[in-house]
């Protein structure tokens, strides 16, 4: 697929990448992608550091050439054009803006190659969207980093492309301008239908905006799908982990049901509704969110369809608003994280009070992990905020508020 | 109280420029001093021999003070040939000096980045020259180049060039041997700013939609014209009052003179003090005009 000259895309094209390999001499940075984006979807790349995400975005831009594998947009094979060839735009994660021309040219620079009618028109309305059209005479060394990034974006969107690639657009933006920003993209690919391949490090930012969410760990997707997908039913510890926090137990599966499946923590069972389960004999590893699990002061009737543990004690309290998060050390269990909404004023209980912890069997998951490779591969940066699991409800809200606006 | 912090701050805010440009005075001082001793001085003297007269009943060489700006009408009469080729040449140097140097920096300072063993070895060899005297390489030239050399001899055997033709004392010969004296005078600044280069700005380029060239017309070479000014200027400037490449010794001949070669025969053989000096200061004052109109043309002020 090659760009049409003077005209914008009609909509957006369909990225395939098929067996990507990517080695640097001396380090493979990606290895045996396969990866289908639907046109007109947006697609958010969501990893750590380093995992990848940037090498990634470069591949298909055309900016690095791929070891092994094939990079198809729109159907066509694109990877042997070079990246002026390619209807694609990129959001670099430098910016990298012109220094030698004002923030106007900078914007009108892909229309004016594509010989796109009346450049400086469409670019001024593109920084206008960004809120930045009264610096449009300005040097990009005479603007602000968050006013740069907004060029930057600036600079890509108006190009329209089939595909846009976004290399954490919004990472020096304020939260406030950061949400209009998310709105403003949201919209822009809603209306014209374009394809958004979005990286970030921000899980909440992947979870609001994205319809599909793939987690990118060492070179490799970890796993794919829609954002509560991935977040109520995590695959590998990964995901469970760098998604949102979780609790995870490893023991052996005791017994099976046509319905559930019920493994042996340390003497405890535990059961697991068979559908949420990935693997089903043998050693697993199974897990529960932190803001499903229930707090007791006194010992609960026992119910078939909860999972009870219990008593352990409560070993730290953090308030945080809307919610507290509670440690609780559960003998024979482990340390557990529980969420639990402010319902009441204040804490519900002390440090050193003792706690049963109880939680509906469909809640919980269980891992497709080797839980021999689960404890080796404990991500080294665990989650930043405690306010993830709330992700997926402020999903709703963007999109109430989309329809709104 | 807010406002008293405010009023507080901005006074020593209002004081420091002055105390610093007091300072900055004094660190100049030296500088100045040396510029009024060895350039204002003797530009001074300059000027006033050129507007001299020749002493009634003197002889030879014999000038008095005077303010005969006829001197400068007579020169231009007599010397407007070897005015404009020396420009001429100096153009024809500078432009082609910039066409070998230009694939050659860009090579040593974006495309070998990754190899900096290649990148000092290849600067060195640049370098390497200034090592012999200006003088002995382009006498060195004249060998090479002169009708019985290898070079000529084997050309007019191939038919390459016509039986009676001769290379050195042509016009060619002496913008060859200006080209290649000042080639590291324009590769080493154009070195330093390509060097410099964000390559990532060429990306982003090739990224919206703009090939090869159009890239290296919109980004690489507006991004390195502060090393073509300064190179371009360290290249004209020397070359247009140049008087070793195209004098009968080296590389020239009776029709390749240029100003430096007939400020030089005023100077030391005609004893014609006044039309020399007439000739110098034309020559810097065009040049000076000239530097003037590129740099504000190429919007690098800045660099003056
Ligand atoms: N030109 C290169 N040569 C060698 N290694 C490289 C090169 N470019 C990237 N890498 C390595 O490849 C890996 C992936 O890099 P990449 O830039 O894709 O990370 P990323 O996921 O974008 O990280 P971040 O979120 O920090 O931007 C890193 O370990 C990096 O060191
Ligand atoms: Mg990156």
């Amino acid at each position: 697929m090659r760009m049409p000259a003077g005209a914008f895309a009609e909509r957006g094209a369909d990225l395939e990448l098929v067996g990507i390999q990517k080695r640097f001499p001396g380090f493979t940075a990606i290895e045996n992608l396969d990866l289908t984006i639907p046109a007109g979807s947006f697609f958010a790349l969501l990893g750590p550091s380093g995992c990848g995400k940037t090498t990634t975005l470069r591949l298909v831009a055309g900016l690095e050439e791929p070891t092994a594998g094939r990079i198809l947009i729109g159907g066509a094979d694109v990877t042997g054009q070079k990246p002026h060839q390619r209807p694609v735009n990129t959001v670099f994660q430098s910016y990298a803006l012109f220094p030698h021309m004002s923030i106007i040219e900078n914007v009108a620079f892909g229309l004016r190659r594509r010989r796109i009618p009346d450049p400086s028109g469409k670019a001024h309305e593109a920084l206008r969207l960004v809120e930045l059209d009264h610096l449009a005479q300005r040097k990009p060394q005479q603007l602000s980093g968050g006013q740069q990034q907004r060029v930057a974006l600036a600079r890509a969107i108006v190009n329209r492309p089939a595909l846009l690639l976004l290399d954490e657009p919004l990472g020096a933006l304020d939260l406030k301008l950061r949400r209009q920003m998310q709105l403003e993209l949201k919209s822009i690919q809603e209306e014209v239908g374009l394809t958004f391949l979005h990286v970030t490090h921000d899980q909440e930012e992947a979870m609001t905006m994205a319809d599909t969410v793939a987690v990118m760990n060492k070179g490799r997707i970890e796993q794919l799908g829609a954002p509560e997908q991935l977040y109520e039913l995590p695959k590998t510890a990964f995901v469970a982990n760098f998604l949102g926090q979780s609790n995870l137990f490893t023991g052996q599966v005791a017994g099976t049901t046509s319905e559930a499946i019920s493994v042996d923590i340390n003497g405890q069972p535990i059961i697991v509704a068979l559908p949420r389960a990935h693997r089903h004999t043998g050693d697993v590893t199974i897990g529960v969110r932190p803001e499903k699990v229930s707090l007791h002061l006194d010992k609960p009737v026992t119910d078939a369809a909860r999972n009870l543990v219990g008593p352990g004690r409560v070993i730290d309290v953090s308030f945080s608003g809307v919610s507290t998060q509670y440690l609780v050390a559960v003998p024979g269990v482990g340390t557990m994280v529980v969420f639990a909404q402010n319902m009441a004023f204040g804490p519900v209980a002390q440090e050193g009070t003792e706690v049963w912890l109880s939680w509906n069997i469909e809640h919980g998951f269980g891992l497709e992990d080797d839980p021999a490779d689960v404890n080796a591969e404990a991500p080294k940066f665990p989650a930043d905020t405690d306010t993830r699991s709330i992700a997926a409800q402020k999903r709703d809200a963007l999109i109430s508020e989309l329809e709104e606006g | 109280m807010a406002f008293a912090a405010f009023a507080t701050q901005a006074a020593p805010v209002e004081a420091a420029p002055r105390r610093r440009s007091r300072m900055a005075l004094f660190l100049l001082l030296p500088g100045i001093l040396y510029l009024v001793l060895f350039f204002l001085t003797p530009l001074i003297s300059l000027l006033l021999t050129s507007l001299q007269a020749p002493r009634e009943f003197g002889d030879i060489g014999q000038y008095d003070y005077a303010f005969n700006w006829q001197n400068y009408v007579t020169v231009i009469d007599d010397y407007l040939p070897h005015i404009l080729r020396s420009f001429g040449y100096a153009l024809a140097a500078t432009v082609f000096a910039l066409l070998f140097s230009y694939p050659l920096a860009y090579f040593i300072g974006v495309k070998a980045r990754r190899w900096p063993l290649l990148q000092s070895l290849m600067l060195v060899l640049v370098i390497a020259p200034f090592f012999i005297s200006f003088l002995l390489r382009t006498l060195a030239w004249k060998q090479i180049l002169s009708d019985e050399s290898v070079v000529i001899t084997s050309l007019k055997a191939l038919s390459l060039l016509a039986p009676d033709a001769h290379f050195t004392g042509t016009p060619v010969a002496v913008i060859f041997g200006l080209t290649y004296n000042f080639i590291p005078f324009m590769t080493l600044p154009l070195y330093s700013a390509l060097e410099r280069l964000d390559t990532r700005y060429l990306e982003a380029g090739s990224d919206l939609y703009a090939g090869p060239f159009t890239v290296f017309r919109k980004v690489t070479v507006p991004l390195s014209m502060p090393g073509i000014v300064a190179g371009t200027l360290l290249t004209f400037i020397p070359a247009a009052g140049d008087y070793i490449n195209a004098s009968r010794d080296f590389l020239g001949g009776p029709d390749t003179q240029m100003m430096g070669n007939v400020i030089e025969a005023n100077f030391l053989v005609l004893l014609n003090y006044p039309a020399a000096a007439a000739l110098s200061i034309i020559l810097m004052a065009v040049i000076l005009i000239m530097v003037s109109i590129y740099v504000k043309r190429s919007g690098t002020e800045d660099l003056l």
